[in-house]
């Protein structure tokens, strides 16, 4: 896949060219600056661009929404980072966003609303379920096919917005064994970087939260980790190398699975 | 005085309720300390809640071994009680059974209460044997060292008691009808289950013993119930009343839905909008929690419904590795700060005076808050539908906004997001470079 050329119009070019995209992809922070998680971002993109979808991304025009900062209790900046992304996307008449991040969705989703910014906005899983159920896109389980996945809940998308079989129906296409870990769905165990701890060091205490899920997912034998959450991505990867696992296991987002898994 | 009776539980009915009225509008006078919040919306899912979480006891299920017990003891608490109405018909008017008229139906109806009583009976034991002899990480944490552990083991001793009391009531009940004796009506042998083979314990005791023995357990029954009234307001066991109100007072929204402070909404539409006005406000508004008089009432109401179970401390991933923060200390604290406020109230005629302390600071400390994930595991364990999460984030928003106190890591990244819209030292300018990367 070197030297692919992914097909990423902003929203500026689409208006340039009087379109109007189908749907908003909206990348976070994690997935435009972080080198893992760009990863994720580009398999989404491959998703689309392989279904022919009219999408676009805000780009440069893109802020955080402001999630870390209303879950570490400043609601100031929550408030002016929210504003100031209501009246983009507002200007663009956005009707429909599809996130790359559970805190994105979440924060879109749940508090923009009441501030002025009225989306219908699903996470990316639910948009590749769509596409599969819908038939437009066709999976194949590829290298994954009869291996062990086991599926780490991000808790911003299940137990926040009790999204829990979106990506266990796009991971079960792809004609795997899913184990659940003993913590899973409802009772999952956090990864550890929600509530801004992603920024921070832990507070002092016998162990890393990250280690305690890693157990988890070890407990499970599997062949790959999946997550749905950039910061899951990062501490279930810290997680797994931690037990010096890197090598038999990986850590993937179920997009990242999909587009590998077909080649895409 | 044949009345003296009558009279001395009419007084006891009376008294006990009086006190029982009194302490309870102590609590809602300090429950409405807090601030407003509107939970007066969908009425009908509201009532679906109460039913599902609070009656049908939905969210214990969750471990289903101590749902299991749980059950007995409800069920059987919630069904005894109907057998207190007759006790109380009995005390005020001087008759013995006076239901028993109903026939057949007071038979099926003594012979349930008999076993459902010997369910909680054997229920208590068990959640006894949990609470001291088991080793159950959530009946261990530091938190319910003194008073809530003996208030945890006060309750299922009154509970034991009080059903050992009916059952050996019934016992002594059923000897003297087996004898005929005096005005104790002979009821179907089937009325008894339980009390027909206890009542071996009495051996050949006579009929004027039996008949003390009947007296004294009616009596310490129901004294007992007065008692054990009286008690709930200043115990954990509350929540047999609070946890109907509190349900149907949820919140419904998302638990990802954090609220969004109107206040600031205010501000900063007027820093983005020069036009817009904001409206008047009464006072200076503090923003976040410093102290429980800072939350809303629902946060409060919370605070008093909590029975102490640890679900959610024990699903916590901060306290499972070893943090200080536990959500259910969290609700304890803000449980003791607001009867302490409401102390501080009463002695000072009706009026709050500042006596020095608070929540965030005296009971909970910043090192408990910031280990948070907010990972919503508490609320969602919570059998009776408490929101700690909340109460978490009100604490974070006082310590950020009103104190600048957040660990320093946090202000770098807050930084990083006012500079360049990140929580990452990133220029914005290359928000796109991911699209022509490998």
């Amino acid at each position: 896949m070197a030297n692919e050329t992914l097909q990423v119009p902003t929203m500026a070019d689409m208006m340039a060219r009087g379109e109007t995209p189908e749907i908003l992809f909206w990348v976070g922070c994690s997935g435009s600056f972080d080198d893992r998680a760009k990863k994720i971002t580009r398999a989404i993109v491959r998703i689309l661009n392989h279904v022919g979808m009219k999408f676009a991304v805000l780009g440069t025009e893109e802020s955080c929404t402001g999630d870390p900062a209303k879950r570490a209790g400043n609601e100031f900046l929550f408030q002016m980072q929210a504003m100031t992304n209501i009246s983009v996307l507002n200007g663009y008449d956005v009707k429909k966003i599809v996130t790359g991040c559970p805190h994105c969705f979440n924060t879109l989703k749940n508090e923009y609303p009441e501030l002025g910014g009225k989306y219908e906005v699903i996470h990316h899983t639910q948009l590749v379920q769509e596409l599969i159920d819908s038939g437009k896109l066709k999976v194949e389980g590829g290298e994954f096919k009869g291996k062990k996945i086991t599926y780490h809940d991000p808790c911003y998308l299940g137990r926040a917005n009790d999204v829990y079989e979106a990506p266990r129906e796009v991971i079960k296409k792809l004609d795997v064994a899913l184990a659940e870990m003993k913590r899973s769905r409802q009772n999952g165990l956090c990864c550890g970087a929600g509530g801004a701890q992603m920024f921070k060091e832990a507070e002092k205490g016998n162990k890393e939260v990250n280690v305690e899920r890693t157990e988890d997912a070890l407990e499970t034998n599997p062949d790959v980790i999946a997550v749905g959450c950039p910061f899951c991505m990062t501490m279930m990867t810290d997680g797994v190398k931690h037990f010096n696992k890197e090598q038999q296991i990986k850590v993937m987002d179920v997009a990242e699975m999909i587009a590998q898994a077909n080649d895409l | 005085m044949q009345y003296i009776d009558n009279i001395l539980f009419a007084l006891l009915l009376i008294g006990g309720g009086a006190l029982f009225a009194v302490n309870v509008r102590k609590i809602r006078r300090n429950i409405l300390l807090g601030k407003e919040v509107d939970r007066s919306d969908r009425k009908s899912e509201r009532w679906q809640t109460m039913l599902r979480v609070a009656f049908g006891q939905s969210k214990m299920m969750a471990r289903p071994f101590a749902a299991f017990l749980h059950l007995f003891v409800y069920v059987g608490f919630v069904i005894i009680n109907i057998e207190v109405v007759e006790i109380v018909l009995d005390g005020i008017t001087g008759a013995h059974r006076i239901l028993s008229f109903t026939g057949g139906l007071y038979t099926f109806l003594i012979a349930s209460f008999e076993i459902l009583a010997f369910l909680v009976l054997a229920g208590c034991v068990v959640f006894l044997l949990r609470r001291n002899v088991a080793n159950i990480g959530r009946f261990r944490s530091p938190e319910l060292k003194g008073f809530p552990s003996s208030d945890a083991n006060m309750i299922l001793v009154i509970e034991i008691l009080l059903m050992s009391a009916f059952l050996m009531m019934n016992a002594a009940d059923f000897r003297l009808q087996q004898i005929n004796y005096d005005h104790y009506t002979v009821i179907s042998e089937n009325a008894f289950p339980i009390s027909s083979i206890l009542a071996g314990f009495y051996g050949n005791a006579s009929p004027e013993s039996l008949v003390l023995a009947e007296r004294f357990t009616w009596w310490f029954h129901i004294i007992g119930i007065m008692a054990f009234l009286n008690y709930l307001p200043y115990s954990k066991h509350f929540h047999i009343i609070l946890a109907f109100p509190n349900t149907f007072f949820s919140n419904l929204n998302a638990k990802g839905k954090f609220t969004n402070l109107e206040s600031v909404s205010n501000e900063v539409k007027a820093m983005m909008d020069p036009s817009f006005t904001p409206p008047a406000t009464e006072g200076p508004q503090r923003f976040g929690a410093k102290d429980v008089t800072d939350l809303n009432w629902k946060q409060l109401l919370d605070a008093y419904t909590c029975t102490e179970c640890g679900r959610c401390t024990s699903s916590c991933p901060a306290n499972i590795t070893g943090k200080k923060l536990s959500p259910r200390k969290i609700m304890m604290d803000t449980r003791d700060r607001l009867d302490e406020v409401g102390k501080v109230v009463d002695a000072n005629g009706g009026k709050w005076v500042d006596d020095g302390k608070s929540l965030l600071g005296d009971f909970i400390t910043p090192e408990e808050v910031w280990a948070c994930t907010s990972c919503n595991a508490c609320v969602q364990e919570c059998p009776v539908n408490i929101d700690p999460l909340g109460i978490i984030v009100d604490l974070r928003r006082y310590l950020v906004m009103e104190q600048s106190a957040a660990p320093n890591e946090l202000n770098m990244m807050m930084t990083n997001m006012e500079n360049n819209g990140a929580p990452w030292q990133f220029s914005p300018s290359d928000r796109l470079n991911w699209a022509n990367e490998n």
